[in-house]
C-alpha cells in the first residue's frame, strides 16, 4: 500500500514577494518523474510540508497546463507560513497533493463569470483570473469583484487597473475603509453588485471570509443567478487532506475531500451556523 | 461453514495453544488497575473468572464471585481501537542532508499478527465503521491497514450488559452476528464455537470441538435475548440526523455546555472516534524530524483552529459538535450512526453526561 501521508521533496525555483506579508513560492518536485506525473485543477491543494515544523495547506496557483513548475502564493501568519517566508531560491520542502475539488471550469465555459474574493488578496481566485485570461474564447464575460479592509490591503493593484482595460472584462474593488488615491468604491463588497451587471446565466465563485460570502450568495440569488451556479471555497483546520483526521468536518463534509470548492447547495444547510 | 461445536472450559487452552501455534500473539480480557483491558494472555488463568462490572453514569466498578465464566462483563474502557489506530503513532521522518536536500523515510508499523479474544458485538461493529473511515475511502491508510490485516478475531456474544449498554436499540449487538473469525457462546461449562471466516474455519478444524448438545444451544441463545431486553438505556431513533440539525438551537445545548467539562474522555473511549492531529518532532539537533499522528478531540480548542480563529471556542458548540456529528452526520459519512451502543461515553464521563439523554432531550422537543 503507498502512504498517503508521505510528502515528496520540492525545490524553491524562485521566490517572489507580493507585498510585505505574502509572497509566492515557484516549486518543483526534485525528482523530475513526480514532476512529470504531477497534474492538477485550479482550487485544489497541496499540503507543504517546512522541515522540522510541520505541513499547512496551500491552494495551487500556477496554470495546470505548465508541467514545469507549481506555484504557492502564501500570506505569513503563524508558525509554518513565517517559517515558509525565509526561505529562498534552491531551499528544500515536502509536498504532497493536489487533493480536493477545484473550480468548476468545465461548467463555465462559455459562460459569463463572476469571480468575487475579499480579505488580503485571495490567491486561487487571482489563479482563475489567469486561467481564464489565457483561454479568453472559451468564456464569456469576466466580472472581477474583490473587497479588502484597508485600500492598503490590495495587492497586485496595477493587475487590477491592466484587467479593467480589457475588453468584455469588469473590474469592480470596494475598501471598508478608504484611503487616499483609492480608485474603488468605499463599503462593503456587496455594494459592488449595483456598480457592474450581472447576467442571471452567469457562473460565480468565491473565496473570502465566510460572511462575505452568505452576503453575495444573497445578492446573487436576488439577482437570478441559480443555486448551483454559486461556488464557494472553504477553509477549515487540516492536518491530513485526505478525509482522515477529522479536523476539517463541516457536518457531514470532509472540507478536504468534498471541498474545498462547494457548490451552494451541498453546504447552505450549514454556512453561516456558528460552530461549523 | 461447519456447523457450532462445543469446546469443554478445561480445553480453553486449546484455543490458545491453536492461536499461538498458528502464529499468532493473543490478546484478551484481564483486571488491571480495577478494569478490564485487553492485554497479552499468557494462559486462560490470566482471564477474568468470575469478574462482574457495574457501570453508571460516570461509574465503573468490579467485583468477583466464583463463578466460572471468564466472559460476564460489559466492555471496560478500550478494546480494538487502540490496537489498529494507535494512540499515538510515527507517520514518517525526514532527514536533512548537508546540502539542504531533504529525505522522506515512511515508517511502517510492526504488526505482529495478533489474535484478540472476547471482543463483543458492538467493538465489531465499530472496527466496521472504523475500516470504512481509514481504508475504504480513496487514501486507503497503511498504517492501520498492516494492523488489521495481521488480526484474528475471537468474538464472545454479550450476556452481561452494563447499565450503561444499549447495542440492542442501535442494532449492534448483544449477538456478535459477523466481521469475527471465531465467535464463541460462554456457558458454565464451556463454549459454543462458530467459525465466521474461511480463517476461522481453519482454526475451528484444529479445536477438535464436541458436538453441541441442542440445549447447549438454547441455554446460549435465550441468555443473549435475555442481554437484549436487560438493556434499560435506548435511542429515540436509528437516525436522528435530521432531527438534530433541526434542533441545533435548542436549550438542551446550553444546559450539558453547563455540566460538560470538555475534557474529551468520551470521544477518547468511543470506539468510532477517528479524529487525530499530526504534530512534528525536530530532533534538537535538527538532524532528523518526526511527523506523529496522535489521537484529538472535537473537545479540544486546537481542534477546530484555523490561523486566529477557533471554530469551536465554547463547550455549547463542541458538545454539539460531538452529538450532531456521532448521531447525526456519520449517516451523510457513513451510511449509518456512528454509535454502536456500547455505553463508554456515558460511563466514562467524569460528570456523567448520558448520550441517550441528550439526544432524547434535544430530538424529543419540538423547537427547530
Ligand atoms: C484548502 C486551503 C487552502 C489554503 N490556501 C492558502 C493559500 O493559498 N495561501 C495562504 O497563505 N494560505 C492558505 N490557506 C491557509 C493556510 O493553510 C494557513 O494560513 C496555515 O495553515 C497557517 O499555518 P501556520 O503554521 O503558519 O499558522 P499557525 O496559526 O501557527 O498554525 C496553523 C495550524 O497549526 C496548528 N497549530 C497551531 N498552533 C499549534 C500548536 N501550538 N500545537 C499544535 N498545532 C498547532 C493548527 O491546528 C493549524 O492547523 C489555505 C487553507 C486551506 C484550508
Ligand atoms: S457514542 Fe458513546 S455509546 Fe456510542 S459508540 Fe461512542 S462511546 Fe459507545
Ligand atoms: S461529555 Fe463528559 S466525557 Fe465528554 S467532554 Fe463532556 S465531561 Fe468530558
Ligand atoms: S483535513 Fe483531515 S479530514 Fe480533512
Amino acid at each position: 500500500m503507498l502512504d498517503p501521508y508521505l510528502p515528496d521533496e520540492v525545490e524553491v525555483l524562485e521566490r517572489i514577494q507580493e507585498s510585505p506579508t505574502i509572497f509566492t513560492l515557484r516549486l518543483a518536485f526534485t525528482d523530475p518523474e513526480i514532476q512529470a506525473r504531477y497534474r492538477f485543477q485550479p482550487g485544489q491543494f497541496n499540503m507543504v510540508y517546512l522541515y522540522g515544523v510541520g505541513e499547512v495547506p496551500i491552494s495551487i496557483v500556477s496554470d495546470p497546463e505548465d508541467e514545469h513548475l507549481i506555484d504557492h502564493t502564501i500570506r505569513a501568519v503563524g508558525r509554518v507560513t513565517q517559517g515558509l517566508a525565509l526561505l529562498g531560491k534552491g531551499a528544500r520542502l515536502g509536498l504532497r497533493g493536489p487533493y480536493g475539488r477545484g473550480w468548476p471550469l468545465q461548467l463555465a465555459e462559455g459562460r459569463d463569470i463572476v469571480l468575487l474574493t475579499g480579505g488580503l488578496g485571495c490567491a486561487p481566485v487571482v489563479s482563475v483570473i489567469h486561467y481564464i485570461l489565457r483561454r479568453r474564447e472559451r468564456f464569456g464575460r469576466l466580472t472581477i469583484l474583490q473587497g479588502v479592509k484597508h485600500t492598503d490591503d490590495l495587492i497586485w493593484r496595477a493587475q487590477y487597473e491592466a484587467w479593467s482595460r480589457l475588453p468584455d472584462v469588469q473590474v469592480g474593488l470596494a475598501a471598508d475603509v478608504g484611503g487616499p488615491g483609492w480608485f474603488g468604491q468605499v463599503g462593503p463588497v456587496t455594494v459592488l453588485f449595483d456598480r457592474v451587471h450581472i447576467d442571471p446565466g452567469a457562473l460565480m465563485m468565491m473565496c473570502g471570509p465566510e460572511p462575505m460570502m452568505r452576503a453575495a450568495v444573497q445578492e446573487l440569488r436576488r439577482r437570478g443567478v441559480a443555486e448551483e451556479d454559486l461556488w464557494l471555497s472553504m477553509e477549515r483546520s487540516m492536518h491530513c487532506a485526505i478525509g482522515h483526521c477529522g479536523h476539517c468536518q463541516m457536518g457531514g463534509n470532509f472540507v478536504c475531500r468534498n471541498g474545498p470548492v462547494f457548490p451552494y447547495p451541498e453546504i447552505q444547510a450549514l454556512l453561516g451556523e456558528r460552530g461549523f | 461453514m461447519a456447523e457450532p461445536g462445543f469446546l469443554p472450559r478445561p480445553r480453553f487452552r486449546h484455543l490458545l495453544a491453536a492461536l499461538t501455534a498458528a502464529g499468532y500473539r493473543c490478546l484478551g480480557p484481564k483486571v488491571r488497575d480495577g478494569a478490564i483491558v485487553y492485554e497479552e494472555l499468557d494462559s486462560a488463568d490470566d482471564l477474568p473468572r468470575g469478574v462482574h462490572d457495574h457501570q453508571q453514569p460516570g461509574a465503573y466498578r468490579l467485583q468477583r464471585d466464583d463463578s466460572p465464566r471468564c466472559f460476564a462483563w460489559a466492555n471496560g474502557p478500550q478494546a480494538l481501537k487502540p490496537l489498529l489506530f494507535a494512540p499515538r503513532e510515527i507517520l514518517w521522518t525526514s532527514a536533512a542532508g548537508s546540502d539542504g536536500a531533504i529525505a522522506f523515510h515512511p515508517q511502517m508499523p510492526e504488526a505482529l499478527p495478533t489474535a484478540v479474544i472476547g471482543v463483543r458485538a458492538c467493538d465489531l461493529a465499530a472496527l466496521r465503521l472504523q475500516d470504512q473511515h481509514f481504508l475504504e475511502g480513496p487514501f486507503p491508510d497503511p498504517h492501520y491497514g498492516v494492523r488489521r490485516g495481521n488480526l484474528f478475531l475471537v468474538a464472545v456474544h454479550c450476556t452481561h450488559p452494563a447499565a450503561t449498554c444499549f447495542c440492542a436499540s442501535t442494532g449492534d449487538g448483544p449477538r456478535a452476528e459477523s466481521g469475527f473469525d471465531l465467535a464463541l457462546a460462554e456457558l458454565d461449562e464451556g463454549f459454543i464455537v462458530t467459525a465466521g471466516s474461511p480463517k476461522g474455519e481453519v482454526l475451528f478444524g484444529q479445536l477438535l470441538l464436541e458436538a453441541l448438545d441442542p440445549a447447549q444451544q438454547a441455554t446460549a441463545d435465550g441468555e443473549i435475548a435475555a442481554a437484549a431486553q436487560a438493556q434499560q438505556r435506548t435511542l429515540p431513533s436509528r437516525n436522528l440526523r435530521d432531527s438534530l440539525f433541526a434542533n441545533l438551537h435548542h436549550p438542551r445545548w446550553d444546559d450539558v455546555a453547563q455540566r460538560c467539562l470538555s475534557c474529551a474522555n468520551c470521544s477518547s473511549v468511543c470506539p468510532t472516534c477517528f479524529c487525530h492531529a499530526e504534530m512534528e518532532e525536530p530532533a534538537l539537533d535538527g538532524s532528523h524530524s518526526a511527523h506523529y499522528r496522535q489521537w484529538d478531540s472535537c473537545f479540544t480548542e486546537g481542534h477546530s483552529y484555523i490561523h486566529g480563529i477557533v471554530i469551536r471556542a465554547d463547550t455549547r458548540l463542541r458538545y454539539r459538535q460531538w452529538l450532531t456529528h456521532k448521531l447525526g452526520s456519520w449517516h451523510d459519512q457513513y451510511g449509518r450512526s456512528g454509535c454502536v451502543g456500547c455505553g463508554r461515553c456515558i460511563a466514562w464521563c467524569p460528570v456523567g453526561i448520558d448520550i441517550t439523554e441528550e439526544a432524547a432531550a434535544v430530538c424529543g422537543g419540538d423547537h427547530a
